[in-house]
């Protein structure tokens, strides 16, 4: 009992509506606990955690050189980059900025290599609301395909001192 | 027989319980230092809603993380392990016919907790820690701000040491014969959990206090989140337990309800000790470096076991009271035990109101957005938040406020004022966090992140911000914290007001709340042995079997739902 010793014979298995709700429930949690890797067959959104170690300034060096690569053009001085469909492209989160801005094809698929050089970052696609960490020392390789056209904005989700709020970027859709 | 010291205990003159004093001494000094931890971190709370209320957004950055930091800190460690270790005492002693194991071991604990709370206050305040209760590395704080830390978390552990030995003598001194009662078994379990926690607190934490201190040269920011996390999570599953066993105390007595099935309600508990401590996945779900099996094993706390166990007690604790009403004669149709229920003693009300809380909005976000891929589309933002403040404050700290209201007069020995103030205070704090839960979680799903202080981007390089819609929620945000900031401080000068000044209770027998005589007949009820017609009840239940299919198909619904909302978004693998 609650706030008295039981009785000395309770151990009993549940009866009644008890033993429907444990069962019922018992079911319910094996249907979530397998939706979790039916997705990963059959869904197109997954977060596979694919990583390698990369030191902050070897991954800015990789930045600059897709950067250099790959510019296609410039908003207020910030280079608007296009990787090659099924390529590689690079986005750094450092204090406060999302650099570069990217230019992708709508059903493409791209290796987005998202890493952070200062802090760590979170990044967030609005408004499709897709959400991701960025870490400093891992290369966090997410396989994107955009599926719709437009100009999206990135923040940063994660707090990364006191210009957190300023820290944004583009993703061009076209 | 109890092993009480000569002259060392009293008899409670309303339970019949019998209360060790220095238990008595130390539950009510764990009691004041929650309460006042508490009232810091509600004052940072309305700060904050105020803030993200775009259309007022009182503090400037600085003191919005400052505040933040402070907020989190106190409301989740300091408040809640605070009192938690005031029910491990109660539960220790008094429900195990105990004394307290040692005075000695208590203070050292007590001071422990006191002294490192405040060092983190004052770093905090003094602008040496903008690190948010998290301190994800590398951002850096004081050495002294990780010290508070540990010293909290060793006075803690001292604590719970404290409550094993005080077990250990009860079991050598045989004070009580057979199982030991729930509410005890619950609060161990708590206690096992909170060892676990602070077990990995403590390795995440010392090396990071080292490091500040120039000793470790650099701390890897997945590894620490990971560690960090095996704190985070399962310190708010002590909250769990803790708050399930009061639910259990509180079901007890404002109606005299006793479980139906013991061996049902002890294996959940046991769930809750084998599989919570794998809930650290759920904040690292889209996290570089941890693959699919590991994130999918770990966030379903093993196939959902530890859901499981909560889905029983959401039905085991409403159960028991309909059982308890019924044979009073509430025999009318489906409800009437429950619309006969005794709602304007703020004990019970406060309880039921958390097993709905907890239940409805805390329980079926927190599975649905802790579900490996529908993270994508939630992580980080303030759906997070939305789904933690209906657990931790429409739960937690709603059972445990229900619960002082008992503390108060049966350990303080003191009456309350405003009685009819007391009575509606439950309320008014449930709808405020019911408020803030809800405009957290629909801003979250338009993407607003949560820890932010800017959410129009103001100055930002490239523009970014949200429509009416998210705004309207952050206006529901702050609405709802004023709100639920009202109830707290209402709760905070009744407490303060009856501790201080109250009527002394002391030799006479509390009926503040409800009617002696139906106090009366709860307890008889509670004393009954299980009997024929007991169990013929307890198979039914219908009142409570419409309640929890309730509970199932709005769960299916959110969780379904969202799914839905995930296969819309980019394709990511």
């Amino acid at each position: 009992m609650s706030i008295k010793v039981p009785e000395s014979d309770w151990f009993k298995p549940p009866a009644g509506s008890e033993r429907l709700w444990v069962g019922v429930a018992l079911v319910w949690c094996m249907i979530m606990f397998l939706a979790m890797p039916y997705w990963h067959f059959k869904g197109k959104q997954n977060a596979t955690g694919e990583s390698y170690a990369v030191t902050p300034a070897e991954f800015m060096e990789r930045v600059t050189r897709f950067v250099e690569t790959n510019k296609v053009g410039e908003e207020n001085g910030i280079p608007i980059v296009e990787p090659s469909p099924g390529g590689d492209a690079y986005l750094v989160g450092q204090m406060w900025r999302w650099y570069p801005i990217l230019k992708l094809k709508e059903g493409q698929t791209y290796r987005l290599h998202i890493s952070s050089v200062d802090l760590q970052h979170g990044f967030s696609v609005l408004p499709i609301n897709i959400n991701f960490q960025a870490l400093p020392g891992y290369d966090h390789v997410i396989t994107l395909t955009p599926t719709s056209k437009g100009v999206y904005q990135i923040i940063c989700n994660e707090f990364c001192g006191i210009g957190h709020h300023l820290m944004t970027g583009r993703i061009i859709v076209e | 027989m109890g092993n009480f010291l000569e002259g060392r205990y009293r008899t409670c003159n309303t339970t019949g319980l019998p209360v060790c004093l220095d238990a008595q001494f130390f539950i009510r000094a764990h009691a004041v230092a929650a309460v006042v931890f508490f009232l810091i971190g509600a004052i940072a709370a309305l700060l904050i809603a105020l803030t993200r209320w775009q259309a007022v957004h009182l503090l400037s950055a600085m003191w919005f993380y400052r505040v933040l930091t402070l907020h989190g800190l106190n409301m989740l460690i300091f408040w809640i392990i605070s009192f938690e270790i005031a029910i491990l005492y109660f539960a220790g002693t008094s429900l195990l016919n105990t004394r307290l194991f040692s005075r000695k071991v208590a203070w050292v604990a007590y001071i422990l907790m006191v002294v490192g709370a405040l060092m983190v206050d004052y770093i905090v305040l003094i602008g040496k820690g903008d690190v948010l209760m998290t301190s994800y590395v590398p951002l850096k704080a004081h050495p002294l701000f990780y010290l508070g830390i540990i010293l909290f978390a060793v006075g803690t552990l001292t604590a719970v040491f404290n409550f094993f030995a005080t077990i250990y003598i009860a079991q050598r001194d045989k004070t009580y014969e057979g199982s030991m009662p729930l509410v005890a078994f619950g609060a161990l379990a708590a206690a096992i959990i909170a060892v676990l926690t602070l077990l990995h607190g403590a390795t995440v934490m010392i090396p990071s206090f080292l490091w500040s201190l120039g000793l470790i040269e650099n701390i890897d920011a997945g590894w620490y989140r990971l560690v960090w996390w095996g704190l985070g999570h399962p310190s708010q599953q002590i909250n769990v337990a803790a708050m399930v066993a009061v639910w259990y105390f509180l079901a007890t007595l404002t109606t005299g309800a006793k479980p139906l099935n013991e061996t049902v309600c002890r294996v959940a508990f046991v769930f809750y000790i084998l599989f919570i401590n794998l809930a650290s996945a759920h904040h690292l779900l889209v996290d570089p470096g941890l693959n699919a099996s590991w994130k999918i094993w770990n966030t379903s706390y093993a196939m959902y076991l530890a859901v499981l166990a909560s889905m029983i007690h959401g039905f085991t604790v409403p159960a028991s009271i309909e059982v308890a009403q019924r044979l009073k004669g509430f025999t009318r149709g489906i409800f009437n035990w429950l619309t006969s229920a005794p709602w304007s003693d703020p004990g019970f009300s406060s309880m039921f109101m958390s097993i709905v809380i907890f239940g409805f909005i805390g329980g079926i976000t927190g599975v649905t957005i802790g579900t490996e891929q529908i993270n994508i589309i939630a992580h980080n933002t303030l759906r997070v938040p939305g789904h933690f403040h209906a657990t931790v404050v429409g739960g937690t700290t709603l059972a445990f406020m229900g619960l002082t209201y008992y503390v108060v007069p049966l350990i303080f020995q003191r009456d309350f004022y405003f009685k009819g103030l007391a009575r509606i205070q439950p309320y008014i704090f449930a709808s405020g966090v019911v408020l803030l839960s809800i405009g957290m979680s629909f801003a979250g799903s338009y993407g607003v992140p949560r820890r932010h202080w800017d959410v129009n981007f103001t100055g930002a390089p490239l523009s970014a911000g949200f429509d009416a819609a998210a705004h309207f929620m952050l206006g529901l945000l702050g609405i709802g914290g004023i709100l639920a900031f009202t109830g707290a401080l209402i709760f905070i000068l009744l407490v303060v007001a009856a501790v201080f000044f109250g009527k002394s209770l002391a030799g006479q027998p509390f009926s503040g709340w409800q009617p002696a005589e139906k106090f009366k007949l709860s307890m008889e009820i509670f004393a009954r042995k299980k009997d024929e017609k007991f169990e013929e009840i307890a198979h039914k239940v219908p009142g409570t079997v419409v309640l929890v299919f309730v509970l199932l198909v709005s769960f299916m619904v959110y969780y379904f739902a969202n799914w839905k909302a995930l296969a819309d978004v980019w394709y990511v693998r």
